[in-house]
């Protein structure tokens, strides 16, 4: 009965251990490529490749690959004074002018408005919607909308993006009178339409693990159902409901079709949440296909895609250790 | 059946319950009676948890449940039309087999019940949370530290907090689901003397798997067997001289 | 009870059930307008024939084409890696192990990156460093790999469904009774036996619900392919990985945005948008019903 070595199962089972590694293994290199495109802003060396080889053979990506720059644009290329990083702090995005600046404010801020009212209006109704179906609502209505909310969470982004380039946009403008018809607001509430199943289908799992146990009790002390979801349900379940409402920002903040075709992209930096806006994300997906590779804006590109892998990563961190720790935790003593 | 009560607090007759196709409890008739003690005891599955959650509705949470009969309480049907399980429910309260406080502090927990039907008085509430906890035997050991978790207390006390939590509605009669069977024999013990203490105010139904303890807390004791009613008697008389063969052998240890 | 209290009960619950039922008309919203706007244009010449005038006539049949190879060529590769990684991670690990953890927490991470991260990590690795490289090996005078195409594009669609399919087998496999493995091995069966003859039967099931809706998933998705392959317009359909391709998704963005005649071409996006919209619908429609067969049949037994 000694141990015997067996040359097949051996083979197999490192394959499959080598095969987990590369899902493994490519994350890391996600982080890596993404970021390397980006370091040399940091270093110095950002405005040294314009002079590169590789300008006399310009790839751009995209829809035409092979079709040459306009000699203007390569011209102005050469002007390039070295970049400093701090120029990523300035209030403009002008990334194709003879001055080329690359403040990220507008960006930022125009993801930040975006993601402000898609929360705003996704948020209660995810929520709310969850506490309904795991509370009040009758069986028929509880089985239902979970394949209706998987259906919501399966539409393709450029579906929602092209309904509200479409379709809300007009309805909003002639209900509120926007000036723009593409512009932040219009641009959240179609992307409510892609935040809401996540909310929902996060806050869904909070409520129902809160312990039967402590909605019986209310109800022995005499409380309604309404009571009870609310002043027990409800609280008890508040770490998974703002990991669902992280989670939410993180999709809101990363999506990308859908601003890209809704917000009228204009990279602007005002107050207004009915002004027209460019979020990073979409900046990247606009621009990305018209770069000289190499440059200084191709690598500012990849920067914000830096700045969205980063921002994500903790999102979720943050949202896993919400759920992890805190919730269950809290049901621990129950 | 012979009826050992002098005023009857809840009175049931032919109870019916169906749990879909499954028919839980046959016929059920009992008198329970006021400031008193009434253990119902019997093996595992045979109706006496869920006869206890018939007395303040906790049945109607579960779905395809049929009840038929008659429950009242001081006289008045709980089943009939019109009747609101939230007012029942304040009038008889639950503890639960295992403590389930909530996910708050030692102070909202009991305040949470009269906060719910309209306390809003800071005194009169501090005064109440005061006099709960008094009540369940809970008081000394926590009354510096009302604001902490539910959570920091032991089993026991958790168990008390729930009675306190209970209490603090003011109902008249409290319905205990094996309330220390979670519990150390030392906990227990306190548990057994807090129910002692307080039949003095309450009319209590406790349902229990320990044959000892329905022996010691109870004055009243039914034997349930297979959705059935066996024998109902004063506890003493079960437990010296059970007239039914089935009691006698579960007693007795012989199965169960 | 009081009569406030009824009222605000009523409140409570009615407004709970209105954000309920408001993201169901959202869907019945959505899907009626682009069915409405849409189903007049589609026909089997739209389908069939490739777009002509500019694109502001004539059919979508590349874009199809370009699609069905996209996902086939990403499920050929996501399917297997992420059925591998489930495996992986549910029979050779401990489920609370450190090196579990790690990859599973990899694997979240993996599926909260935004699509356009993916599309930038395709272009950077991909094309940039991969396509590069061959491309100094294999031909040094011409671009041949270091440019957007189908492969590519591909490869970046199945990094970003991974997940996808991973949670889904892992889930399935989790549902196998640990009886039925206990007597595979006490029957003297390997683990690889083990896995290959009760385990693997046993979640096929759910290898196909993650299959699915990573197709639908790689399907609906238009930032990964961005700069990685999508072409605005071709001639001619892909033949080769290294060509590029038209695609469903891009195409709606390319025609709603940068069409010569936006208005004028307004019953083709709709076809196209309803011709998406459909397919990630059905495949979305059958992997909920085919995961609801499952439990079922699982509780049954």
């Amino acid at each position: 009965m000694k141990k015997r070595f067996r040359p097949g199962e051996f083979l197999i089972e490192r394959s499959i251990q080598g095969v987990a590694f590369i899902s493994l293994l490519f994350i890391c290199l996600i982080f890596v490529f993404v970021f390397r495109e980006a370091v040399p802003l940091f270093t110095g060396k950002a405005d040294v490749v314009t002079a590169h080889e590789e300008v006399g053979a310009a790839e751009t990506y995209g829809e035409d690959a092979s079709a040459p720059l306009p000699q203007a644009q390569q011209e102005l290329e050469q002007k390039h004074v070295p970049f400093r990083a701090a120029a990523l702090t300035a209030k403009d995005w002008q990334p194709v002018s003879l001055e080329p600046k690359y403040g990220l404010w507008p960006l930022l801020v125009g993801s930040l408005k975006v993601t402000f009212i898609a929360l705003l209006l996704a948020g209660p109704i995810g929520i709310f919607a969850a506490l309904y179906t795991s509370t009040f609502a009758p069986k028929w209505a509880r089985e239902g909308m979970k394949p209706v909310i998987e259906i919501l969470a399966g539409f393709p982004s450029v579906v929602v993006g092209f309904f509200a380039l479409v379709v809300l946009a007009s309805i909003l403008q002639n209900l509120f009178g926007f000036q723009y018809r593409l512009n932040a607001f219009t641009g959240g509430v179609a992307m409510a339409l892609a935040v809401v199943p996540i909310v929902y289908t996060v806050s869904e799992d909070a409520l129902a693990a809160v312990p039967k146990a402590l909605t019986e009790a209310s109800l022995a002390l005499g409380a309604t159902r309404w009571e009870t979801a609310l002043f027990i349900v409800l609280p008890a379940a508040t770490p998974g409901i703002f990991a669902a409402m992280i989670l939410g920002f993180g999709r809101a903040f990363g999506e990308t079709m859908i601003v890209l075709m809704a917000t009228g992209n204009a990279a602007l930096l005002t107050p207004s949440l009915t002004d027209p806006v460019r979020t990073l994300s979409a900046t990247i997906g606009a621009e990305m296909a018209e770069v000289v590779f190499g440059d200084i804006h191709y690598r500012v590109l990849f920067f914000i895609g830096a700045l969205l892998f980063i921002i994500s990563f903790s999102l979720n961190a943050i949202a896993e250790f919400f759920v992890r720790h805190r919730l269950m935790k809290r049901f621990k003593g129950a | 059946m012979n009826e050992p009560t002098k005023i009857s607090k809840l009175t049931v007759r032919n109870l019916n319950l169906h749990y879909g196709s499954k028919h839980a409890l046959h016929d059920v008739g009992l008198d329970m009676g006021a400031n008193r003690v009434t253990a119902l005891i019997g093996p595992s599955g045979c109706g006496k948890s869920t006869f206890l959650r018939t007395l303040n509705r906790m049945n109607d949470l579960i779905e395809n449940v049929r009840i038929s009969g008659e429950i009242k309480v001081d006289g008045q049907d709980i089943y009939a039309d019109g009747i609101d399980t939230v007012d029942l429910r304040k009038r008889v309260g639950m503890i639960f087999q295992k403590s389930n406080p909530f996910p708050k502090s030692i102070y909202e927990n009991v305040a949470y019940g009269p906060r719910i039907h309209g306390l809003k008085d800071k005194a009169e509430m501090d005064a109440l949370v005061e006099k709960s906890l008094r009540r369940a035997a809970l008081w000394d050991e926590v009354k510096d530290e009302l604001q902490k978790s539910a959570f920091s207390l032991s089993g026991g006390q958790q168990q008390r907090l729930c009675i306190a939590r209970a209490l603090a509605v003011g109902p008249e009669v409290l319905l205990m689901d094996e309330p220390a069977s979670a519990l150390d024999p030392i906990a227990t013990a306190k548990i057994e003397e807090l129910i002692y203490e307080l039949k003095e105010r309450y009319t209590i139904v406790i349902v229990t798997h320990n044959m000892q303890q329905a022996a010691r807390v109870s004055d009243d004791t039914a034997f349930f067997y297979m959705g059935r009613l066996v024998e109902f008697d004063a506890t003493e008389k079960i437990f010296t001289s059970p007239k039914n063969k089935q009691t006698e052998d579960y007693i007795t240890g012989r199965f169960g | 009870m009081k009569l406030s209290k009824t009222v605000t009960g009523r409140i409570v619950v009615g407004f709970t059930a209105f954000c309920a039922f408001s993201a169901v008309a959202a869907v019945a919203w959505i899907m009626g307008t682009i069915i409405w706007g849409g189903h007049s244009h589609i026909s089997w010449a739209f389908l069939s024939q490739a777009p002509t005038e500019g694109m502001t006539e004539g059919g979508i049949f590349p874009a199809i084409f370009g699609t069905f190879l996209l996902v086939v060529i990403m499920s050929l590769v996501g399917v297997p890696v992420g059925t591998i990684t489930a495996i992986y991670l549910s029979e050779y690990v401990n489920r609370e192990s450190k090196l579990a953890q790690i990859i599973r927490f990899a694997v979240n991470t993996l599926s909260g990156i935004p699509a356009i991260v993916f599309g930038l990590f395709g272009l950077g690795f991909f094309i940039q460093f991969t396509g590069k490289n061959l491309d100094r090996v294999f031909s040094p005078d011409a671009l041949h790999w270091a440019q957007p195409n189908i492969l590519w594009a591909s490869l970046t669609m199945a990094l970003l469904t991974l997940p996808v399919v991973i949670v889904s087998v892992e889930e399935a496999i989790k549902t196998v009774p640990r009886e039925l493995r206990e007597a595979s091995l006490a029957l003297g069966a390997t683990r690889w036996q083990t896995i290959r003859r009760v385990v693997l039967p046993g979640s096929l099931g759910g290898i196909l619900t993650g299959a699915i809706l990573a197709v639908s998933r790689g399907a609906g998705e238009v930032a990964p392919i961005l700069f990685t392959g999508a072409a605005y317009f071709l001639p001619q359909l892909p033949t080769h990985f290294s060509d590029q391709f038209m695609e469903l998704g891009y195409h709606v963005f390319i025609m709603t945005t940068q069409s010569t005649d936006v208005e004028k071409t307004l019953p083709i996006q709709y076809a196209t948008t309803l011709v998406l919209l459909a397919l990630t619908f059905t495949l979305n429609f059958s992997a909920i019903a085919l995961r609801a067969r499952l439990r079922r049949r699982r509780m049954a037994a």
